[in-house]
């Protein structure tokens, strides 16, 4: 795997009010790697994707993304980094007037000039691509269920062909049989478009499918970044506890027994 | 871009391959480098740098294009990653979409048959506004049999919302309109010049209709549009379906609350509307006219009967109805997405103002006829 930096966190301090999310934070993702960020409920996971792609401003700290210093970029210089990355929300943010397809050719139609055919063709691929059948392009968002509206919103951040991709809970509200097809398709379009892929979840199935390497959130800094067994040997009481607990162990097993097979 | 591989226009090359970045944004000048292909059924890819799905699929539609007209085209020189990615793309491979269907052309008797449809939906819609106050209506009923099970907390808070916190925009209006009402009939009246009937003109327009039309329509505005809002919302979230299971019914808690809390405070808030009219009327006709204000208290007392303050205050009652039925109504009706919030919202506004001004006419009509 490369080694370079593609997004380095550099002393990040945030707060809302009296509130400290964030002290002095410190995080790397490397090129072409699959990062899984976990933490505790409120331990500012989804606030740190917020911060790189500069939808929260910190108190404190640098942010560079592909080179970019996104803090001090302002709005012309994000959008000029954002053609590069491509951001999935919790629920999929689909926009709720727009089909599928618009809100696939959305980015498109905004950051470049390219003809409507060709639009809707790509955004055609993009739906095929993510394994939505391709009546779904022109259905609305309300017409999906909770997976179809994700692997939507997933089509949506892969629009502009982006470098890196920020996934917020992908598998959240999924059934099983459906996260675990979504964590697949998550590893093999990283593999066939080269994502860098920085991943937030609560999902231990998620994390032993598709993560290279984890970054866990405690004590408001990224406590420790390292592969899935340099975790299992982390003493922290939180690291131990996630790491351990009878959820991990099962998650565990199964993967064990998938690689068995 | 170097896409374009930098050929002069005119100049044919010995091999047209491509070069440098095909990405969705040297889309354009890769299509053209492909285009002056002609009849090549090799394409060399080892000088293309970067490769995205979009460039993969130009590739990969152009070697079904050829494919189809019994030509094949083979891709050399990529790179495994840049193999991988043309594997996935013409994997996923959509079938060509039908092309993009045209909207029919307009034919005689659209324009009918939209009307046609338009007043079905507005007559359903009005059987189903029907329906709902007989829904209403049916457990206000119930609840005077059962007083306990009003919900008085919510009825105090929607008391404050919808009625309290109107009192200063009811009453800037009411004196506002007393005031032109003065000045306007002031202006007539002089000709002839019978100033001090003024006061009668003020007092019969505001206390027996503007006073509560106006007032209903700006409670419409606010409280018609917030009562589908807060409805509506809740819907979206489920909390009606979550209400309904766990045996809670919709309809007293959330409707007749804030239907009761209009019924209660649109009378007042007419009232203070009133009020101000005859004081913005009163100032009026004693700074421009100069009737003072003992004169304006004789005149009014003598010439204008309190029947004209009980017709239109008596009238309040059922524009609180209306408004708190067409308000929830609309709420009711929201659907899934945020668009249809909006859009019964506007609706709610709508539809309350225009039923108020209907059932307006309607009174005066009855009135009238009775004599009053």
């Amino acid at each position: 795997m490369a080694s370079e930096a593609i997004i380095t966190v550099r002393g990040l301090t945030t707060g809302f009010g009296k509130t400290v999310v964030h002290e002095n934070l410190d995080l790397d993702v490397m090129r072409g790697e699959v990062l899984g960020v976990v933490g505790a409920s409120g331990s500012g996971k989804s606030v740190l994707l917020r911060m790189i792609v500069g939808l929260l401003t910190p108190r404190a700290g640098q942010i560079t993304v592909l080179g970019t210093d996104v803090l001090a970029a302002g709005s012309g210089g994000i959008a000029a980094v954002g053609n590069r990355w491509g951001v999935m929300f919790q629920g999929g943010a689909l926009f709720s007037s727009l089909t599928v397809r618009e809100n696939i050719e959305a980015p498109m139609r905004e950051r470049l000039e390219i003809d409507p055919a060709t639009r809707s063709a790509l955004a055609d691929l993009r739906i095929a691509m993510v394994g939505l059948p391709p009546t779904a392009g022109d259905l609305y968002p309300s017409d999906l269920s909770g997976g179809m509206r994700k692997r939507a919103g997933l089509a949506r951040a892969l629009s502009l062909d982006p470098e890196i991709l920020f996934l917020d809970e992908p598998t959240a509200g999924l059934d099983p049989i459906g996260a675990s097809e979504f964590d697949a398709l998550i590893v093999a379009l990283q593999k066939a478009l080269g994502l860098t892929v920085f991943l937030v979840t609560h999902d231990l199935d998620t994390l032993h499918a598709t993560c290279d390497r984890i970054a866990v959130l405690a004590d408001r800094r990224v406590l420790v970044t390292g592969t899935m067994a340099e975790m299992l040997k982390v003493d922290h009481p939180w690291v131990h506890a996630y790491f351990h607990g009878p959820r991990a162990h099962a998650a565990q097993t199964a993967q064990t027994d998938q690689g068995a097979a | 871009m170097s896409g374009s591989a930098a050929e002069a226009p005119g100049h044919i090359p010995a091999r047209s391959d491509l070069t440098g970045p095909v990405t969705l944004a040297t889309l354009s000048d890769s299509r053209a480098v492909l285009d002056g292909m002609g009849q090549q059924t090799r394409l060399d890819l080892s000088g293309v740098t970067i490769l995205d799905t979009a460039g993969a699929w130009l590739l990969v539609s152009y070697q079904a294009a050829g494919a189809a007209a019994g030509q094949g085209l083979t891709l050399v020189g990529a790179s495994p990653a840049q193999s991988l990615l043309l594997d996935t793309v013409s994997a996923a491979m959509p079938a060509p979409r039908k092309p993009a269907r045209r909207r029919p052309h307009h034919r005689a008797g659209d324009g009918l048959a939209r009307l046609g449809a338009q007043i079905s939906v507005f007559a359903t819609s009005i059987g189903e506004s029907v329906g709902f106050l007989g829904l209403v209506m049916a457990r206000m009923g119930w609840m005077i049999l059962h007083p306990s099970r009003l919900r008085v907390t919510a009825l105090v808070h929607h008391m404050q919302h919808a009625g309290v916190n109107a009192v200063p925009i009811v009453a800037l209006m009411g004196f506002l309109i007393g005031i032109v009402l003065a000045f306007q009939g002031a202006t007539q009246l002089k000709q002839f010049g019978a100033e001090v009937f003024v006061v009668d003109l003020i007092a019969i327009s505001i206390l027996r209709e503007l006073g509560i039309l106006l007032t209903a329509i700006i409670v419409a505005g606010r409280s018609a549009s917030a009562f589908t809002a807060a409805i509506g919302s809740m819907k979206m979230r489920e909390e009606i379906d979550a209400m309904r299971v766990l045996g809670l019914d919709p309809i007293e808690r959330l409707v007749i609350p804030r239907i009761l809390a209009l019924v209660i405070l649109l009378p007042m808030l007419g009232f203070i509307a009133n009020m101000s009219g005859l004081l913005g009327g009163g100032l009026m006709a004693w700074t421009q006219l100069g009737i003072s204000p003992g004169m304006f208290r004789t005149q009014l007392l003598n010439n204008t009967d309190v029947s004209h303050a009980l017709v239109g205050l008596s009238k309040a009652p059922v524009f609180a109805v209306i408004i708190g039925v067409v308000g929830c109504h609309q709420g009711m009706l929201v659907k899934g997405d945020t668009e249809s919030l909006g859009r019964q919202t506007s609706r709610a506004v709508v539809i309350a103002i225009f039923m108020v001004i209907v059932v307006d006419a309607l009174f005066s009509i009855f009135f009238s006829l009775w004599g009053v």
